[in-house]
């Protein structure tokens, strides 16, 4: 039967965590009280991307954006446009054009610039239920390549769509298939990492939270390709919502015949299994991955032998990452020619990011290669708010560096971006503004990878620690010249000595800030000042007293005794006592303290 | 607070089950820790002995893996964890301010219960609700747009 509207729920987990659950049985409640249970169908989706505005819900035949949804909005929202038809403007996000007409949801800005083919599916389909993804031409793919191609065509045609890795190091993709297919063996696996360690990035999650199948059909297609039979799907334990998705798919694919022995009756046997992380940031590097679905301690190993001959269980396997999955089926559907008119001549295609930090409209974003920072962060993103200015935009995680204001028009793609100093990574884009001081975030970064360095290899586990403190002593104010001499030494030395990616990418976060934010570390040497006003040490909290009524509230509040003065009289606080807790600057009603 | 290892008759069956089920698996012993962590809530060195015998393996490879990874407890923890993310969109937006009152508050490092074995802390990474950042959890609970001044309450709700 066709149902006369549609109710998607965001079931991401950023809307879940603003309790989208309790909107959707809030749905089906109200729905029911009225009685259109069965004119009326409503499914939780993936994520429709618009993070910020969440939780969300849109209702189709209108396609009406409901943003910030409560469940004591639901009744409201069923009544007047479920049953009069009626959209409920002041819960609905609009845009306006010139003329003060609203836009569609489409026209945004956040969704304009964007182009949706990994994420296609996400905020469409009901990711539980595989009949819809089979009606949105499921597994045609798989069939396509079983039916018609033999494997190395197959390995052909990814090699020709230009695709390249989409965990970061951008290694080409049909190569990497080609030279598993080529390896001597019987037994052969496939791989896909889920396991999206970098801090910021959430894109491979919500692909498997919203389209599970596309990815299980990926793997099916790279198993014909490669000659493998099993596949194995290494997921991080922290993603509850996507493990329990990827395992209902799993399960509605075995028992529909998809996955295993003679798969959809088409002759090729494949089975694939979940393992799950365990809070370990070097398993993302392929070998230490490796390691940890066989059991033991994720550390990695020294590469040759590569994956394609010596791999899991020490046979050939090819691993690749969740979102070069998400664009397989695609590339097979449409061809290599449609894959390569999207995108840049070297970085053809789609990236996805995960746009964070101080930016207005944060979420998840699909863009063509090449699309430069400037569309991402002023149209898609809404700029950055509260009026601040943009400084820099961190790309490739704890493994990249970060993108100066002055190059906001670079287009990104893989090349451009390793020729500024950073890296695609795996995808995060966090937005900073003036209140972010590049030495600190340094630090944050490479606290980071103090702590989930596995610690085989010395120049990380000991270079990387030593990098730290040098951090550290900068953002206390006790700081030298010759240490920012000392921390660019070190960091071409861990780079040039680490065994695996982690190490050799771990001074990228050091060496971008010290190339393009020289200056913030020198005036926390020299003058012992941090100009965005972050490290605490090199603070004085200071009362202007154009400002200051006297009003004693900030006496009062503060904790150590160290404000002094008398009453309607401006008051002054003693730095040698001032412990900079804040609690001054949270009781001034005037907003007369500063920190300086 | 004793750390006497306690179980009962059904976690025991439970365990040995598993156990019996991964022998014949590939690569079984993370997935058997996994598990056992899913019975116990954490891995008393009772239960890392019961499964190295179980899956003929040295027990100091089960406490390297113990070690290895994050997620494994070898102390039960407490009733309610309370995780900080300390992601990067959560830290651009704060984070550390707001673990910084959650210590003070409950007198805890992360990775240490409260004595009364109500609340553990944990500095998270990325949950990935960056659109909330910054975020903490207190057990299936988010919170998201923080300020420090709302740890206070949000602790307060479980006074249970």
């Amino acid at each position: 039967m066709i149902e006369r509207a549609h109710i998607l729920v965001c079931g991401g987990t950023g809307c879940t965590s603003g309790n989208s659950k309790a909107i959707f049985e809030e749905f089906k409640k109200q729905v029911k009280a009225v009685n259109l249970e069965n004119e009326v169908k409503i499914i939780m989706t993936g994520c429709f991307g618009l993070c910020a505005k969440g939780p969300i819900v849109v209702i189709y035949p209108e396609g009406a954006f409901y943003q910030h949804v409560k469940p004591e909005y639901v009744k409201e929202i069923v009544e007047e446009h479920i049953v009069k038809g009626r959209i409920v403007d002041k819960y609905v996000h609009r845009e306006t054009d010139e003329s003060g007409k609203s836009k569609s949801i489409e026209d945004s800005a956040f969704y304009k610039s964007q182009k949706r083919i990994v994420l296609r599916h996400c905020g469409v389909i009901d990711p539980e239920n595989i009949d819809e993804y089979l009606a949105f031409d499921g597994y045609k793919a798989y069939e396509k390549v079983v039916t018609t191609m033999t494997p190395e065509e197959v390995c052909d045609l990814v090699t020709a769509s230009g695709l390249r890795g989409r965990g970061g190091g951008g290694f080409p993709t049909g190569v990497k298939w080609a030279s598993t297919l080529k390896a001597p063996g019987d037994i052969k696996y496939v791989v896909c990492n889920a396991d999206e360690g970098d801090p910021g990035a959430f894109m491979d999650r919500s692909l498997l939270e919203g389209d599970p199948h596309a990815v299980l059909e990926a793997m099916m297609i790279n198993g014909y390709a490669v000659g493998a039979h099993q596949g194995y799907i290494y997921v991080r334990a922290e993603y509850p919502i996507a493990v329990h998705r990827l395992q209902v798919a799993i399960n509605q694919a075995r028992e529909y015949g998809i996955l295993g022995k003679n798969a959809m009756g088409l002759g090729h046997d494949f089975d694939i299994d979940i393992r799950l992380g365990a809070g370990a940031f070097v398993c993302g590097e392929a070998t230490a991955l490796i390691h940890s679905i066989e059991g033991k301690r994720g550390e990695p190993t020294q590469k040759p032998p590569h994956l394609a001959d010596h791999g899991l269980f020490g046979r050939p396997t090819v691993l690749n990452n969740v979102e070069t999955y998400g664009n397989i089926t695609q590339i097979i559907l449409n061809g290599p020619e449609w894959f390569r008119s999207m995108g840049t001549e070297k970085s053809p295609g789609t990236k996805v990011f995960a746009l964070g930090g101080k930016i207005t409209n944060t979420g998840l974003v699909e863009i063509p290669m090449g699309t430069t920072l400037r569309t991402i962060i002023e149209d898609i993103g809404g700029g950055i708010p509260n009026g601040r200015k943009f400084k820099a935009a961190q790309t490739g995680g704890p493994s990249g560096g970060c993108i100066p204001a002055s190059l906001i028009d670079t287009p990104i793609d893989y090349d451009n971006l390793i020729k500024i100093g950073s890296m695609m990574g795996s995808g995060g884009l966090i937005v900073m503004d003036d209140t972010t001081c590049m030495v600190d975030i340094a630090k944050f970064f490479l606290e980071f990878t103090v702590d989930e360095s596995c610690g085989k290899c010395t120049p990380c586990r000991i270079g990387n620690k030593r990098l730290y403190e040098i951090l550290e002593k900068i953002t206390e104010g006790k700081g030298t010249m010759e240490d920012i001499d000392k921390l660019e030494e070190l960091c071409y030395y861990i780079k040039s000595n680490s065994l695996c990616g982690l190490g050799q990418t771990a001074p990228n976060p050091v060496l971008s800030t010290l190339k393009y934010f020289r200056d913030e570390y020198i005036a926390h040497v020299k003058d012992k000042k941090c100009p965005a006003g972050v490290c605490k040490a090199l603070l004085n909290y200071v009362i202007d007293p154009s400002k200051c009524v006297g009003c004693g509230l900030c006496k009062r509040g503060c904790p150590a005794g160290a404000i002094s003065g008398e009453l309607k009289q401006p008051h002054v606080i003693d730095t040698s006592k001032c412990i900079k807790c804040g609690a001054c600057i949270a009781a001034c009603r005037k907003n007369a303290i500063e920190k300086k | 607070m004793s750390n006497e290892f306690i179980e009962t008759a059904e976690q025991r069956e439970q365990l040995r089950r598993a156990l019996e089920e991964l022998k014949g698996v590939d690569g079984p012993l993370m997935k058997a820790m996994q598990i056992a962590q899913d019975i116990y809530g954490y891995l008393p060195y009772e239960v890392q002995v019961r499964i190295a015998d179980a899956l003929d393996v040295p027990l100091e490879e089960v406490y390297g893996i113990a070690t290895f990874y994050a997620q494994f407890n070898l102390n039960p923890k407490g009733k309610y964890t309370v995780g900080v993310c300390l992601g990067t969109a959560c830290y651009v937006k704060g984070s550390g301010k707001v673990i910084e009152r959650v210590k003070e508050k409950l007198g805890l490092e992360p990775g240490e219960t409260t004595a009364d074995r109500k609340f553990t802390l944990m500095a998270t990474r990325c949950i990935g609700c960056c659109g909330l950042a910054p975020v903490m959890t207190v057990g299936d609970d988010v919170y998201g747009n923080l300020v420090p001044e709302n740890v206070d309450e949000i602790l307060a709700k479980y006074n249970d």
